[in-house]
């Protein structure tokens, strides 16, 4: 079980690798949108400041969101989708590691370019820590959570909006608590422990949830 | 060995057939058949739980497939329409991936005598989207010399395959039912047994047997 | 006198005895929301009761209020005859969870429409971030989640089912999102609408709201069997009942 799980992640990145732009568009997407905020509102640090940590965690939904929509897509056209739902494995473990994929070419370098979208923000270091940190909980819960969309809407028409109007309400709590960690850390980096320990609790249930409801999801839609 | 009892399928809103039931043993070959549209790969998709049947039950060793589940499906090998192969991918990536899913250990060398089995030597190494159709079709079926399945369900296997190609999956068919597998397929192509049974199954009208 | 209610969950015997229940329930509907309104409007006092001076314009609880019920219970129904569909695959409970989603997505919005109409005068606004205005918008949000992705599958087997997960998962999510949206900050809950409860409320408001939502029940019970009439006409279609019905209705 862990050899097919390991198998399909490394297939997932080998193939990432190959096609490098898809990795790259997600996050000079994030970069992109982060940066475009300053010409709309102005680059008063001050408002910049109190903008911050919610720009930057609108724009990891987004482009979250964005990445998603393939997530499943190239499976499902050439048919390999089709043969991992007929393995010997739990459909919800092969579903965990492309998710485990997923994450680590889009949600990953996310958090690492974090300090500089920080800096561009004038953010002070310690929210810059909770911002990484954050993220770095908050991103794989928008991954797995965002994976039963994909899977709710594989080959439809249109299926990229579909797929943010079904998931985005649900990635409120993340938005909500991801945010709110940063900003209790511009004074004191203790205040922001009760978000992580919330976005923790999320991190902990999508991943032994959803993973079941994208596994059944795939099921419903390859029928 | 595995059992339909009154099944019966619908697509959209169209009903593809209903009642239908048979039975097969170890060693025997099911050739679906039918004109287009009669529901050859629906029937084929509920025999692997890709599809819920609208009625009926469909039975491995007794047992129903659904209970089985993931248990089932180890012990079989579904080919259909699309390859199922990564194009960025070469032969023996796509093969490697394939057979750690169906659960077989197996080590580089059999991946490359499969292949060259396959008649693909010299193109082992190369991303499976530079090859032609029918050695795209080629790396798919290798699947075949390596599995254990004893349950093959391959729906249209034959097409896009030139003569050589056709009669080696015949031979790889043959030997597989030889056996005492089973395998289920849809073709207009005929697959000579040296032993074994054929059974024909004909959408909409009706099932015989043949020795 | 034993009946067997499995027959029901059949479409073909269960279309007539939808079609005699939504008359019943409308009538009833009817009724209800016109004594209701009467009541609140007439025979409620100018002022509502206990600490709370809001005057006249508070008399919009009475659609507000219960619509904001309904759009909750509502989707508990949608997602309870979903989950019997995914457990016992009737295709009834799917057709009832369709027929149902529209009017708990009306009832939202009926819910936020009123709600704003009250904001203006009691909070000088006609949108604010209240806690219970925004869920209640992130559940207006999921009914159309639930509607979108239904129509957006040609299948409607696959229709059904994938609109039934989508609705159970986020049932799930439901509560982690309210409460998300009433404690921003984890150790304090924001409070901006007053804390209510039924029974401080002076006696003549409460009855005409639980009248109001009585009759808000039965409207939504008329609607979504007229509508589950709808859904079964067009889902069997091509069998011998209903054509045998539309040569009846024809002969007429």
């Amino acid at each position: 079980m862990g050899r097919a799980f390991l198998s399909l992640l490394r297939r997932d990145i080998t193939l990432a690798m190959r096609r490098r732009t898809d990795v790259l568009t997600t996050l000079f997407f994030f970069v992109i949108v982060v940066s475009l905020f300053p010409f709309g509102v102005g680059s008063e640090q001050q408002i910049l400041r109190q903008l911050g940590p919610g720009v930057v965690w609108v724009a990891a939904l987004l482009a979250s969101m964005l990445a998603l929509e393939r997530l499943f897509a190239a499976d499902y056209e050439d048919g390999t989708l089709e043969q991992l739902l007929l393995t010997r494995h739990p459909l919800s473990l092969l579903v965990l590691a492309k998710v485990t994929a997923h994450w680590l070419l889009t949600g990953l370098p996310v958090v690492l370019i974090a300090p500089l979208i920080g800096m561009q923000y004038y953010l002070p270091e310690t929210a810059i820590v909770a911002m990484m940190l954050a993220l770095l909980v908050g991103t794989p819960v928008l991954s797995l959570v965002g994976a039963i969309g994909a899977a709710l809407t594989l080959g439809l028409r249109g299926g990229g909006i579909l797929l943010s109007l079904l998931i985005l309400p649900l990635y409120v709590p993340v938005l909500v608590y991801g945010a709110g960690a940063v900003t209790a850390a511009f004074t004191t980096p203790a205040e922001s422990q009760p978000y992580f320990y919330l976005l923790g609790a999320f991190l902990v249930l999508s991943l032994i949830l959803a993973p079941l409801a994208s596994a059944a999801a795939l099921r419903i839609s390859l029928e | 060995m595995l059992q339909v009892v009154d099944l019966a399928c619908r697509r959209g809103d169209r009903r593809l057939f209903s009642a239908l039931g048979f039975a097969l043993d170890p060693g025997v070959l099911l050739h679906v058949r039918g004109r287009n549209g009669s529901g050859k790969t629906t029937l084929l998709r509920a025999l692997c739980g890709l599809l819920l049947p609208e009625q009926g039950t469909i039975r491995w060793r007794g047992e129903d497939i659904r209970t089985l589940g993931d248990e089932y499906h180890g012990d079989l090998l579904y080919f259909g329409h699309l390859n199922g192969i990564k194009g960025d991918l070469t032969g023996i990536e796509n093969l490697r991936i394939a057979a750690t899913l169906d659960g077989d250990r197996i080590d580089t060398d059999d991946l490359w005598r499969a292949l060259a089995r396959m008649g693909l030597e010299g193109f082992e190494d190369l991303p499976t989207r530079m090859l032609s159709q029918g050695q795209k079709k080629r790396v798919a079926l290798a699947r075949l010399v390596l599995s254990s399945a004893p349950l093959w369900i391959l729906d249209e296997p034959f097409t896009a395959l030139d003569k050589d190609a056709v009669v080696l999956l015949q031979t790889l068919i043959a030997n597989h039912v030889d056996a005492g597998g089973l395998a289920i397929l849809t073709t207009h192509q005929e697959v000579p047994l040296t032993s074994g049974r054929i059974q024909r199954l004909d959408l909409g009208t009706g099932f015989d047997t043949e020795h | 006198m034993k009946v067997n209610w499995f027959k029901f969950a059949a479409p073909a015997n269960f279309y007539p005895v939808a079609g005699w229940l939504v008359s019943v329930f409308a009538v009833l509907a009817a009724a209800a929301i016109l004594i209701g309104l009467y009541w609140g409007f007439f025979e409620t006092p100018s002022v509502l009761g206990g600490t709370n001076p809001q005057k006249e314009y508070y008399r919009i609880i009475f659609i507000h209020v219960p619509a904001a019920w309904m759009s909750m219970w509502l989707y508990l129904v949608l997602a309870g005859w979903c989950a019997i569909g995914l457990v016992f695959n009737t295709r009834l409970s799917y057709m009832m969870a369709a027929a149902v989603a529209p009017t708990g997505a009306i009832f939202t919005f009926l819910a936020l429409w009123t709600g704003a109409l009250w904001g203006r005068p009691s909070w000088g606004t006609y949108w604010d971030w209240d806690p219970r205005l925004t869920s209640e918008l992130i559940l207006f949000f999921l009914y159309l989640g639930y509607i979108a992705l239904h129509s957006a599958i040609d299948d409607t087997r696959r229709a059904d089912k994938a609109a039934a997960l989508l609705a159970i998962v986020g049932l799930i999510c439901v509560p982690v999102i309210f409460w998300s949206i009433n404690c921003p900050d984890p150790t304090q809950c924001a409070a901006l609408h007053q804390r209510s409860s039924l029974s401080q409320m002076e006696s003549n408001i409460l009855s005409s709201m639980l009248i109001m939502a009585f009759g808000f029940w039965m409207y939504s019970f008329a609607a979504a069997f007229a509508r589950l009439r709808g859904i079964i006409l067009e889902r069997e279609a091509d069998t011998a009942w209903v054509q045998e019905l539309a040569t009846k209705e024809a002969r007429r």
